[in-house]
């Protein structure tokens, strides 16, 4: 403690922290921030149909929220799109990649690309999410897929008077944007600090997102607190860690921590003197940022709640969420090992490697019992998790390039899954368990092909996106050394195909049961958010050679 | 730009299998007919490939390259060489038959409807247009990966043409026969398809090991040949046996080889009998055909290391398949195993590294197509009349129906390899290829003739011969006209083909030689008399047994 006041003495300041003595000292006038309002246009114009959402909520009549709330979020994430088009087309993306808003965020091809297909991700989950023909029209007015009232108590006075009044909770759109926003963010985030705050910022609308459930509410609020619980605790580690590093390079910007990891700047602040260089600081506060990622992406042994929210949110959420959580979670893993650690690749490869492994077999063996069709694909989507790690693994431009192209393919496979599955439906909503969908190749062969293509590209089987992506992945990780994590891949692979076959099985070789579920005919939306995913799976499965190539164009981060 | 002849062979199915798929629910006739024409345009086409197709000419014809996706090193490529011409036309030939045999096949399904989309008819027959597109483009695939990609794609309307639609004479019911169907379906596909994904482990290393020697990974197949002839392409010694075994698995598990065989009886038993003919006779040719062409070309080294343990299964296949035929019950399963005893004298073949033995196993290809087609339809016309598929269910049905007992009697002594018909020959030809090198090995392959002797006639015997023990066989009705026009040519074939072959050897031989010359190896002196390896050679050699290099 002394030597503490000692050294801060010495240095000239009073004993205070130089994080913002150094600010007060460096003038009189407040410096304004330079922000290149151009290069980050694309959160902010997500951010801000965001925030109008709200006051459309808030001002608008009740009759008329549906449709303006619609229009705002389309507009916005298609003006969105087109912002991060004209960013990609001026080169923002490979030379004139640069960091921008004072270091806290990075416009580079990664971060493009990730935005790119965030923001699909996000127009197709607003289609889903939109959908009002599924649900039987309560009292005259037709609804959607969430609670009348979230906050009235499930079962009582409040909520029965809700659905009388035919309510539908529109602010699920402003939720929707703001959680875009926030993984806009997160893979461009060039600090810990700013990668902290967007997590936040897109996990607290998920949080909630998944408790508005309109049916199974109970189950859908369970769903939510454990989701808020475990992700506050993966947040939590996530901070420490951010806090230990701080500790041991004087910074949190991700430059600024891989010049000290590889020795090129010493670290000048007298205050950090005692902790600074510390290895262990930098290995377990490297372990505990990186904790945070993998609980984000579903990797075992931090997938626990997969199952239970991707079963028990509101099923347009869980798809959304599972497509585009992924994205932006491995973005922002990759830009960390990549950015921060590759100096410490020695250290992180081997622990990657055990944790690719136990992912892909955990999440390919205990698909194979489950009973539930959301369960089924959120155990789907751990090994798949496993299979992007591999990816990770690479630690080469391929390997960037190549888990850029997954997550591309991956999101629309996912979105349109869920999708089919809001359609399944028998008196108590969807019919999720699998028996129910005995024999639906009989009743509606067009829905359960549309389905088998989807499972068929989650297996893996050529001509579909999902081969393209995995021969990628895997060819990625054979050329970086990783022989054995690839046939540890097929191995899980052959073992994933299994449970998708036995659902392909079900629905067109037995025999339907009389009381199952029937197919709803759904509007334009839920069936052009099928159709984009059909489409993706097939065009990146035949021809993904220019998606390819963006993504090889893409695949250099920006230091 | 020359025509793209292989390509338009393989696409003319293709398009065909959408066409009729989208034959409206009411017209399934026009589907049937849809079918059958575009299966023997494509017959046309694949006739006029095998004229094109110059014998003395280049190693790979009609050759046709554009890129496909270069990140991945991958080329549309097409090509063939007198093995894949060959094969090729063994397929176009047979899907018609499979067509006309089938013509009824999905008739009983259209009463279940449930939708107006439900059009069992349609789908029936575009998924066996599906197929034969798929396998055409695998034995023209001179691209390792458009290969891999086709070779695990066709497993899925395969899957469908199985588990859908299935042998409704099932003996334990509809409900157990049901239930019997889908999972026969499901074993087939997890077998192939395992095998499918040890071999994409394989792939990728293929591409690894090519784009380290070579700058730039590739997966042409006369490219790589080129680089390994050259001695660019290097391999250290096990990562080669890693690949080789990688491949080889994939392709033992589609042929079948024993013990991998497991799935063959139960698809083959299950599904109808065009479907099984499908399976033996088209798909699972595929595996063989890319041992001969992949395994041994890009792995000399390695498939010579493993050709002692490949022989020794092959030979177990050649007597366990024909043991188990003589045990069978059931007409079908009886079939499958003497499919399983088959295929392990071509795989015996491809590797007694001869000749003859490639030669013969490139033909004992085409001639068990046929005749296993002959055999496997006429049963299945007799298993449709009955509704039974055990064997001590019939008995004396030549009193009754003379036409499909002599023509069931000609499949049957095809499949013996009865001397005069086409299999004789390519049997013949296997034994003296592998006695040659391997004589222990000749020697004990030669059982398998005896027992496939066995396990025909007495199959023949309590069938079709004997006094008529059930009444529902006295009104059995004889071969229809268009059962017949089904039966007839093949077993014209047969005869033709076996005793005149010379064509058929003429295409075959030069893509053999080249197949030898890439895995180094050379015919044993002294070579024997046979076809147009005649003369040169009458002073006599030691028969250097097993003096493999």
């Amino acid at each position: 403690m002394t030597g503490m006041i000692d050294v801060a003495s010495a240095g000239g300041t009073p004993g205070v922290h130089s994080l913002w003595t150094v600010a007060a000292g460096a003038g009189d006038k407040l410096q304004a921030p330079s922000i290149e309002y151009g290069k980050l246009s694309p959160t902010l114009i997500v951010l801000g149909a965001a925030a109008l959402g709200v006051l459309i909520d808030a001002f608008a009549p009740r009759r008329a929220r549906y449709g303006a709330q619609l229009f705002v979020a389309l507009v916005g994430l298609a003006a969105a799109f087109a912002a991060v088009i004209g960013l990609a087309a001026s080169g923002a993306g490979t030379t004139g990649a640069q960091i921008a808003g004072m270091g806290a965020l990075a416009v580079d091809g990664p971060a493009l690309f990730l935005q790119g297909t965030l923001l699909l991700v996000g127009i197709v989950g607003v289609f889903t999410f939109a959908e009002r023909k599924l649900e039987p029209s309560a009292h005259g007015s037709r609804v959607d897929s969430f609670a009348a009232q979230p906050a009235s108590v499930p079962g009582g006075e409040g909520e029965t008077q809700a659905v009388k009044a035919g309510w539908t909770t529109t602010e699920v759109f402003p939720l929707l944007m703001f959680a875009v926003g926030g993984m806009l963010l997160f893979p461009a985030a060039n600090d810990l600090l700013t990668l902290f705050i967007a997590l936040e910022v897109f996990s607290l609308p998920l949080y909630l997102l998944c408790a508005l459930a309109r049916r199974r509410r109970l189950l859908s609020q369970e769903a939510a607190v454990k989701y808020f619980l475990l992700g506050a605790f993966s947040s939590a580690f996530l901070l420490f860690g951010t806090a230990l590093l701080y500790g041991y390079a004087g910074t949190v910007s991700y430059s600024g921590i891989a010049r000290v990891v590889s020795g090129s700047d010493a670290i000048s602040d007298p205050v950090l003197a005692q902790t600074a260089g510390n290895d262990a600081l930098l290995l377990i506060g490297g372990a505990l940022v990186v904790m945070g990622l993998l609980f984000k992406v579903g990797a075992v042994p931090f997938h626990m709640w997969t199952p239970d929210v991707y079963q028990g949110a509101p099923t347009p959420v869980t798809g959304f969420m599972a497509a585009a959580t992924k994205v932006a979670a491995f973005g922002a893993l990759l830009r960390l090992l990549y950015v921060v650690l590759p100096g410490l690749r020695w250290d992180w490869r081997p622990v990657m490697w055990g944790v690719a492994i136990l992912t892909m077999l955990a999440g390919a063996v205990v698909a194979i019992t489950q009973t539930d069709i959301k369960r089924l694909l959120a155990y789907s989507s751990i090994a798949h998790a496993g299979f992007l790690l591999a990816g990770v693994i690479a630690t080469s431009k391929d390997g960037i390039s190549s888990v850029l192209f997954y997550l591309g393919a991956y999101s629309f496979v996912t979105l349109g899954a869920f999708a089919v599955v809001t359609l399944v439906r028998d008196a108590g909503g969807e019919a999720t368990h699998l028996s129910k969908w005995a024999g639906l190749g009989r009743r509606s062969p067009l829905l359960a092909a549309v389905f088998a293509v989807f499972l068929l590209a989650f297996a893996g089987i050529p001509l579909t996106s999902g081969f393209a992506g995995k021969f990628a992945v895997f060819k990625a990780a054979a050329e970086g050394g990783a022989g054995a994590l690839v046939v540890i891949g097929v191995l899980a692979s052959a073992i994933a195909a299994f449970f998708y076959l036995r659902v392909i099985v079900l629905m067109f070789f037995s025999e339907p049961q009389a009381d199952g579920p029937s197919v709803a005919v759904p509007s334009a939306m839920t069936t052009s958010a099928i159709a984009i995913g059909v489409v993706v799976t097939v065009v990146l499965g035949v021809a993904p050679q220019y998606f390819l190539d963006l993504a090889g164009h893409a695949g250099v981060f920006v230091r | 730009m020359s025509f793209p002849l292989l390509t338009v062979t393989a696409a003319l199915p293709a398009v065909g299998a959408v066409a009729t798929a989208a034959v409206p629910a009411a017209r399934r006739t026009a589907a049937k007919w849809l079918a059958l024409l575009v299966s023997l345009a494509t017959l046309v086409l694949a006739a006029v490939v095998l004229i094109r197709f110059d014998p003395g000419g280049a190693r790979y014809q009609l050759t046709e390259s554009h890129a496909w996706i270069p990140d991945f090193g991958v080329r549309y490529e097409l090509g063939v060489d007198g093995i894949g011409a060959a094969l090729m036309a063994l397929t176009a030939l047979l899907i018609p038959f499979v067509i006309g045999a089938g013509w009824h096949d999905a008739d009983d399904l259209e009463g279940e409807r449930a939708n107006r989309r439900w059009r069992p008819t349609q789908g029936f027959f575009a998924l066996i247009l599906a197929v034969e597109a798929m396998v055409l483009v695998s034995f023209a695939a001179t691209d390792v990966f458009l290969f891999y990609i086709f070779f695990e794609a066709m497993l899925i309307p395969m899957y469908f043409l199985i588990g859908g639609f299935g042998d409704r004479a099932h003996a334990a019911g509809e409900e157990e026969g049901a239930k019997q169907r889908s999972y026969a379906a499901v074993k087939f596909l997890l077998y192939n398809l395992a095998g499918g994904l040890v071999m994409l482990a394989a792939v990728i290393g293929l591409f690894v090991v090519s784009a380290d020697s070579l700058g730039q990974g590739t997966f042409s197949l006369p490219e790589l040949l080129k680089a390994r002839a050259s001695g660019d392409l290097a391999m250290a010694t096990s990562t080669e046996r890693w690949l080789f075994l990688g491949f080889f698995v994939a392709f033992a598990i589609k042929a079948p080889l024993w013990p991998l065989h497991t799935w063959l009886p139960n698809a083959m038993g299950e599904s109808t009998a065009p479907v099984a003919v499908l399976i033996t006779a088209v798909v699972d040719k595929v595996g063989t055909f890319a041992m001969l062409r992949f395994c041994l070309g890009l792995f000399p080294e390695a498939s010579s290391w493993a050709t002692p343990v490949v022989l020794s299964l092959a030979l177990v296949s050649v007597l366990y398949g024909a043991l188990l035929a003589v045990g069978q019950r059931d007409i079908k399963r009886l079939v499958a195993y003497a499919s399983i005893s088959h295929f392990g004298f071509i795989i015996l073949g491809v590797f007694a590294m001869t000749s003859q033995g490639q030669g013969g196993a490139t033909l004992y290809m085409v001639f068990h197509g046929i005749s296993t087609a002959a055999l496997m339809l006429v049963a299945g016309f007799l298993i449709s009349r009955r509704g039974s598929r055990l064997i001590a269910d019939y008995g004396g049905v030549q009193k009754v129906a003379p036409v499909l007992a002599g023509t069931f009697l000609i499949g049957g002594l095809a499949t013996l390899s009865l001397p005069g018909l086409a299999p004789f020959v390519s049997e013949f030809l296997v034994l003296v290829g592998t006695f040659s090198r391997y004589p222990v090995a000749g020697i004990i392959a030669t059982a398998g003739i005896i027992l496939a002797a066995l396990y025909v006639l007495v199959l023949v015997q309590r069938t079709m011969t004997g006094p008529i023990r059930r009444p529902e066989i006295e009104k059995m009705p004889d071969l229809k006209v268009r059962e017949v026009a089904v039966v007839a040519p093949l077993v014209a074939l047969l005869l033709f083909l076996g005793v005149f072959p010379k064509p058929l050897t003429e295409i075959v031989n030069p893509a053999v030689e080249h197949t030898l010359s890439d895995v180094q190896k050379k015919d044993p002196k002294p070579q024997h008399p046979v076809a147009e390896h005649a003369g040169s050679d009458d002073k006599p050699a030691g028969h250097g047994g097993g003096d493999h290099e």
